[in-house]
């Protein structure tokens, strides 16, 4: 089954809307719904238009295994060594040190509601980020390894 | 008040009408897109009974990529469902 010329344009189009709302809510996520996993999910969905759009042989100029693999990866070594960065201070795993220290990510805060400042938070955001980073990693590899396990008929 | 039983009358509504769809339809591709309206409509349904983070989550996975998949399995076997006799 070939898709028609509308459908690729179309997948053409939104792919990049669908990595920028999903990297929006990946880096709101302390602040508004959502959060990593459902921005990676998000990003995955832009992925998946491109994969369903096209065969596997257009698709690999895009996506690529290892790149998606490396994502995964570097996701989870992001989220894991975010957790462990507490030891070193002397605090438990996972401890937020970052938080109202007036630095990169922990802008010093008054307490009550958050009138959008992003730059707060201190761990949480590069928690999501990690998280986001390692759910379109494998969220998307499924996908590929799926199209590429698939024998098309010849119509 | 009113208004707001009704809207969720109506996506209940819709929710059964696209279930019903994706179990009466014999063309696969038809039926896949059915279950993507319905992940859809209960995305809103989530959205409504305000719970925006499981909708998004709903929205991403149910309409999003479980219809990638099945698209994909459609294109590797086949479209029409066969009567068996």
């Amino acid at each position: 089954m070939k898709m028609t010329k509308i459908v690729r344009t179309t997948a053409d189009v939104f792919y990049p809307f669908c990595l920028a709302f999903g990297l929006y809510v990946v880096m709101h996520g302390h602040l508004t719904p959502g959060g990593g996993f459902q921005g990676g999910a998000v990003m995955a969905t832009g992925a998946a238009l491109l994969i369903v759009a096209r065969s596997y042989e257009d698709i690999t100029g895009r996506l690529r295994k290892g790149v998606l693999k490396v994502c995964e990866a570097t996701g989870l070594m992001l989220f894991l060594l975010a957790g462990l960065s507490g030891l070193l201070k002397g605090l438990p795993f996972m401890a937020n040190w970052l938080t109202q220290t007036g630095g990169w990510v922990g802008k010093v805060m008054e307490f009550g509601p958050n009138g959008g400042e992003l730059a707060t938070g201190g761990l949480i955001p590069l928690l999501n980020v990690g998280v986001g980073i390692e759910v379109l990693g494998g969220l998307s590899i499924i996908l590929l390894y799926m199209i590429s396990g698939t024998k098309e008929k010849k119509p | 008040m009113t208004a707001f039983l009704v809207l969720q009358a109506l996506v209940l509504l819709g929710l059964l009408a696209t279930a019903v769809m994706v179990v009466a339809f014999k063309d696969l591709l038809a039926a896949a897109i059915a279950s993507a309206a319905f992940s859809l409509l209960l995305a809103l349904e989530f959205y409504i009974l305000q719970a925006p983070d499981v909708a998004i989550a709903e929205a991403g996975i149910g309409a999003g990529l479980t219809t990638a998949i099945f698209i994909i399995a459609i294109r590797g076997t086949k479209r029409h469902e066969e009567h068996d006799q």
